[in-house]
């Protein structure tokens, strides 16, 4: 029993939180654990709960059900503020002064903050240190708040959504960047409703549907149980006839098409070809992210860790 | 993953164990470096200095210089020196304060300052030091073309007296600043501020002697911090409407409080309210 222990303890966690925003059920009976030294990815469609998860790992929201805890602090401890940095979705910060006065103001918050001159080369902000925030493209903007977060050279880093409305370039820039990160041993709380994104950079990830959280693994894992085919096309069967035949996770009608979501779609095609000598305007096509958390959520089951 | 020379490693861990305790010197500093840049922020924004900063100059141009140069007495120029002070201490409060305010919290960037160490101090004290000083150079212009340009002429505790009731202004309209800034939510902000601050300026006696206003308008006076923070400033030169300055001093101080307490009403009603839209 006392054996050394090899899996390294939470740095943060979220304990059978439950939260509401008056009727709306945000968050149900959540349980999530951020590991040393991983980027975590929190993936989970608009609305799933996932910035409410990470407000409360913040501190910016109180907790009303269950318990938060960040380095064996409350989330909002001046012990653990120092030791955190936060990306968030917010339309921004003064239009008005430059980069460097930005950078300046947030490393003045800390104890041990990064060199100005690292962090705006970290950032990719060398050349743009002497402009405006108000005067710079989404992309740098992005790169700003990157940089903000990383003021304080801290531990543990949380980055809401952070490549919501950039372009490709910028996208994958700021890619490039977080996985440098972890080359410096940080821990990293990514949130994203993009599948890419968690694959391109978690360790793990945890899936959140309607505040729960629906699945949990390596990316590759979450990959392989989300691999569902939107089969589409004008048939006389109907939609409850579809969704009783193997490998059918769900059917219904859309205008005079049937949308049939399964994971064995050359059986599903084979069958309703059989079945219907009339079916037209056949397509197949790979399921979309929401299709593919509509899949997870019908499985029903928890994700092994 | 331990990082080798070349990736820097997360220096944090280092920290040492009461590091988040702020030294006197760090937390001087803070406040420093947030009243800066408050101050250069708001200074490099056309929209607030303009109407901020030049109306109660070119006011005073007009109805203390050019107008008062025609009149038989002084009268008139040194009265709304006084008033237009009021009039300049009035607009950094609750434009830099109240809109400010309401916008930093609409953009999140107060929710992001939140999630940092950053003392919570620090942050209003940098608004009330950015109206201070914006008030400041404006009672400074107003002085300067009064003593230069208008001929006004006071005892020399008189305009020291009158700078100082000036900008003790600050106190309560940063205090009302904040309580629009908290209820207000955004662009509205600063309609709201325009509705307060011109019918208040007016209604106050700070563009004509509310002495011309009927009663029922004057009785309305009573009601507004701007009219007794006038009346301390023109008891300086005696040309206030008499009233003791207890009177002044006990509303202003009333009212103060009760700002501060929408304001924190304002605030925990917000807590609630804007943390729907996240999720």
């Amino acid at each position: 029993m006392q054996a050394a222990v090899t899996h390294s303890p939470a740095l943060a966690s979220l304990s059978r939180v439950t939260h509401r925003y008056g009727p709306v059920l945000a968050l149900d009976d959540l349980d999530l654990e951020v590991r040393r030294g991983e980027v975590l990815g929190v993936l989970g469609p608009n609305g799933a709960g996932k910035t409410t998860a990470i407000s409360l790992l913040l501190g910016s929201l109180q907790v009303q059900e269950g318990a938060a805890r960040v380095f064996g602090f409350a989330p909002g401890a001046p012990e653990v503020r120092v030791r955190r940095g936060a990306m968030l979705q917010i339309s921004g910060i003064s239009a008005n002064l430059t980069v460097r006065e930005h950078i300046e103001l947030f490393r003045a918050y800390y104890p041990a903050p990064i060199a100005a001159a690292r962090l705006l080369a970290m950032a990719g902000l060398e050349d743009l240190a002497r402009r405006r925030y108000g005067k710079l493209s989404g992309g740098q903007k992005q790169r700003v708040m990157f940089a903000l977060a990383l003021a304080g050279d801290p531990e543990l880093l949380f980055l809401d959504e952070p490549t919501t409305g950039l372009d490709v370039d910028a996208r994958h820039r700021l890619w490039s960047e977080i996985r440098a990160l972890r080359e410096s041993g940080r821990t990293t709380v990514l949130t994203t409703h993009n599948l890419d994104e968690a694959d391109a950079l978690a360790d793990r990830v945890v899936v959140i549907h309607n505040g729960r959280r629906i699945a949990e693994g390596t990316p590759a894992e979450i990959k392989s149980r989300t691999a569902g085919r939107l089969v589409r096309c004008v048939t006389r069967i109907a939609p409850d006839e579809v969704a009783n035949l193997p490998g059918v996770v769900e059917a219904r009608t859309r205008g005079q098409h049937l949308e049939a979501l399964t994971t064995r779609p050359e059986d599903l095609v084979r069958e309703l070809l059989a079945r219907d000598e009339a079916l037209a305007d056949l397509t197949v096509v790979a399921a979309g992210l929401e299709e593919a958390f509509l899949a997870l959520t019908r499985d029903g089951k928890e994700g092994a860790a | 993953m331990t990082g080798g020379a070349a990736t820097a490693s997360a220096g944090a861990s280092m920290l040492a164990r009461d590091a988040h305790r702020l030294t006197p010197a760090r937390r001087f500093r803070i406040y420093l470096l947030e009243a800066r840049f408050q101050f250069v922020e708001v200074l490099r924004e056309p929209m607030f200095a303009i109407p901020t900063l030049a109306f109660p100059l070119i006011f005073y141009l007009f109805f203390g210089v050019i107008m008062g140069a025609r009149g038989v007495s002084l009268a008139v120029p040194t009265y709304v020196l006084a008033t237009y002070g009021v009039f300049g201490v009035l607009g950094p409060a609750l434009f830099g304060f109240g809109a400010g305010l309401a916008n930093e919290r609409d953009t999140g960037v107060l929710l992001l300052k939140q999630t940092t160490p950053m003392p919570a101090g620090a942050y209003l004290f940098a608004k009330v030091m950015a109206a201070l000083i914006f008030g400041a150079v404006v009672v400074a212009a107003l002085f300067l073309m009064a003593a230069h340009a208008a001929g006004v002429a006071l005892y020399r505790w008189q305009w020291f007296a009158l700078a100082g009731v000036l900008l003790a202004g600050v106190i309560p309209f940063c205090a009302l600043g904040l309580a629009i800034g908290a209820w207000a939510r955004g662009r509205s902000a600063v309609a709201v501020v325009n509705l307060v601050f011109l019918p208040m300026a007016m209604l106050s006696g700070l563009w004509l002697p509310i002495y011309m206003f009927p009663d029922v308008m004057q009785d309305i006076a009573l009601a507004l911090p701007a009219y007794h923070h006038a009346q301390l400033a023109l008891k300086v030169i005696a040309m206030d409407a008499g009233q003791p300055v207890p009177m002044h001093l006990a509303v202003l101080a009333a009212e103060t409080l009760a700002f501060l307490a929408v304001a924190a009403l304002g605030f925990r009603r917000a807590d609630s309210f804007s943390m729907r839209r996240i999720r």
